[in-house]
């Protein structure tokens, strides 16, 4: 049974050093599905991404998440990505001595389990053919981990780890924050080649911009901590001519950041 | 063990040893004449740490092995060390004994010396005397004098003018049994504008109460270019003093890198005397501390000539309950104008238990110099660990990573492959 990837998220709430950042909230992302979630700063976006991977400084309150119907937020950080989650982060960690090629092996090989390791070859090859989708210089797989790398660098590392790794539930962070025009259609093109029926994808933004590239089949607004309004492209189409108030105002939101109301 | 202890060995077994090599007269008085002071010369002084209990003297120096013929012969431990198949010139000591001694008709044409101490002694005495302890002087401390007393190996290369030697010219000493002793002179003379690469490894076999005490001394010539690296494997066993120093002439340049992996007590100090205008010294060194071992690891670089610059960075990973100091001394001396000295000496600790110290030491006389340094002492990011194992890497795969990352810098640059592996395993080894 090759069960479609399902990640349920049902009335999240989560804290960071005793402030409550996600307030309840409900989101559900299926194979073949691509959501995109914006919103105005400072209002839980990257909380909610942060949260679902298992970054130690957030804690869960309240609230549930299954992955394939498996209890997420019991999970490790390395379960939950071999479990198919994948974050593409907004501030990748720089490793100095480790380089881009030992770690997407290492990634690799932990996923595929003892035993059953990729072969060097193999791995060349797949790495090969990602950066050259990604554009990326051949320079960049004996470079240590993002140390050094611009901005721009360091998103497309993301996705070209997102590629080899292949998971099934895709969390892109800000991908698109730092990139100039032709390198957010090099990152959305690597995006839309992993589109498939088996595979789910989380796109946060700021911006339109990026949707542009990368249709989404559902917009979801997040305010104060919250999914406030959900609709079709034409959602993020009218927040990129008319921007945030009119959500506002129709919901009588006077301050859209999680502090506000507390 | 103190150090009034009764001596395995006296002036008599030196004679004998001394003969039975055929040394020349004027070294085996040096011998003597090292005997005689390291009964009144006091241990060297070091930074927050005494050895005055450590095994300095309770060894027999002229434990011998028979020589191979061939390097398919040589022991498993040392051809572990070593690609059979393609080292060309090797030296291989085991205790007091030459084991094995191979070098390329190709070297010998261009006038390269690349052979053992005792040969050296018999054929070329007098380019060994010329610049034998005159780096380290024979007198400096009393594990000096002892080693001169008791050297039972080490090799001689010398590489003529303008000559550049392609390959590194490797050596394996090996040290096994109870008491035994490893106490190699390392003598390199590299001539104006000449270029070679030493690497050299330690490693130990079954024994107890062994002792290292090993001199190397480097002379880099005008515009030269000199590397030595150094891996040290040696068991909880033995307890290893080395004293490395080399003086550079002229816009030569000398580079060192260090691998500090024993599992026992350890002194080394590295010192690279800069003395000629525009010369250079880099120096890397990495270290493990496990167990509860004490490591005492310097690197020195005295400044004496105008233009001069200095590069050292030392990285040192502790575990268990081990001590490690680690000292940078940069010394600038009046009228070095224009040095540049940097360093920095960076520390990961993995337990609570272990202590690492960073001591970096600036001396400076001249003011139309430039100098820094950098040290740290800190512990695993959790932001890293979050990272990588974002990526589905367990926490110890993590954190192994990270570890290897710390080091890599420094692992990376030796340069013989097999001695790169040797040093890789020899990390996994240490950090289980």
């Amino acid at each position: 049974m090759t069960a479609v990837p399902h990640l349920q998220i049902k009335n999240l709430r989560a804290k960071i050093e005793e402030k409550e950042i996600l307030k309840g909230l409900n989101l559900e992302i299926k194979g073949g599905e691509v959501h995109a979630i914006m919103g105005p700063n400072g209002t839980g976006k990257s909380t909610l991404a942060s949260t679902l991977m298992g970054h130690p400084k957030y804690e869960v309150t309240d609230g549930e998440v299954l992955i394939n119907g498996d209890d997420l937020l019991e999970m490790e950080v390395d379960e939950r990505a071999r479990a198919g989650l994948f974050l593409a982060m907004q501030y990748p960690s720089e490793i100095s001595g480790v380089t881009n090629s030992d770690f997407l092996r290492s990634a690799i090989n932990a996923r595929r389990g003892e035993g059953n390791e990729i072969s060097l070859m193999k791995f060349i090859r797949e790495m090969d053919k990602k950066m050259n989708t990604l554009e990326m210089d051949d320079s960049f797989a004996h470079r240590y981990l993002n140390e050094g790398f611009s901005g721009g660098e360091k998103k497309r590392n993301e996705i070209l780890q997102m590629m080899l790794l292949e998971p099934s539930i895709c969390i892109l962070d800000e991908i698109d924050s730092g990139l100039d025009i032709d390198a957010l259609k090099i990152v959305a093109n690597g995006v839309n080649e992993m589109r498939s029926a088996d595979r789910g994808f989380l796109i946060i933004t700021h911006y339109q911009r990026l949707l542009n590239y990368v249709k989404p089949d559902f917009v979801h607004v997040m305010m104060q901590g919250r999914i406030v309004k959900s609709g079709g492209p034409e959602l993020a189409e009218r927040l990129e001519a008319e921007g945030y108030d009119w959500i506002k105002e129709e919901l009588g939101i006077e301050d859209e950041t999680v502090n506000a109301n507390v | 063990m103190s150090v009034d202890v009764q001596l395995r060995f006296g002036s008599e077994a030196i004679t004998e040893y001394s003969k039975a090599n055929q040394e020349p007269a004027w070294f085996l008085e040096k011998r003597l004449a090292g005997l005689k002071a390291a009964g009144e010369l006091p241990l060297p002084a070091l930074e927050k740490t005494k050895i005055d209990k450590w095994n300095t003297v309770d060894f027999d120096p002229f434990q011998t092995t028979a020589k191979v013929a061939s390097a398919n012969e040589l022991s498993e431990l040392v051809k572990g060390q070593i690609d059979v198949d393609s080292v060309k010139n090797l030296v291989v000591q085991k205790n007091a004994s030459t084991v094995f001694h191979a070098v390329t008709d190709e070297l010998k044409a261009q006038g390269v010396i690349f052979t053992t101490l005792a040969d050296a002694l018999q054929n070329h005495g007098e380019l060994v005397q010329k610049y034998m302890h005159q780096v380290i002087a024979q007198d400096e401390h009393k594990l000096s004098a002892l080693h001169a007393a008791v050297a039972n190996g080490g090799v001689f290369l010398y590489v003529p003018k303008n000559v550049e030697v392609d390959a590194p010219l490797q050596v394996v000493y090996e040290i096994a049994g109870d008491h035994a002793l490893l106490a190699p002179h390392v003598l390199i003379v590299a001539e104006a504008n000449s270029k070679v690469t030493y690497v050299d490894t330690y490693v130990s076999g079954e024994g107890k109460s062994m002792v290292a005490n090993s001199i190397v001394e480097v002379f880099v010539g005008a515009g030269a270019s000199v590397q030595v690296a150094s891996v040290r494997s040696l068991s909880t066993e033995v307890h290893d003093y080395s004293f490395r120093r080399a003086i550079v002439d002229r816009d030569g340049n000398m580079e060192w890198i260090l691998g500090e992996m024993n599992d026992g007590n350890t002194v080394a100090n590295n010192t690279t005397v800069l003395k000629g205008t525009g010369s250079n010294a880099l120096t890397k060194s990495i270290s493990v501390g496990t167990g509860s071992q004490r490591q005492n690891l310097t690197s020195q670089v005295q400044h004496i000539g105008t233009h001069s610059e200095s590069d050292m960075v030392s990285k040192a990973v502790m575990t268990g309950e081990a001590v490690s100091i680690l000292n940078g001394i940069t010394k600038i001396e009046k009228g070095a104008e224009k040095a540049n000295g940097v360093q920095a000496e960076n520390i990961l600790m993995l337990s609570e238990k272990a202590r690492g110290d960073a001591n970096p030491i600036l001396l400076i006389d001249e003011d139309d110099v430039k100098a820094g340094h950098a040290a740290s002492v800190g512990r695993f990011s959790e932001e890293s660990i979050y990272y990588l194992m974002s990526r589905g890497i367990s926490r110890q795969g993590a954190e192994r990573l990270i570890i290897l990352g710390f080091l890599d810098p420094v692992v990376s640059e030796i340069p013989v492959e097999e001695v790169r592996n040797k040093l890789r395993q020899a990390l996994e080894r240490k950090l289980g």
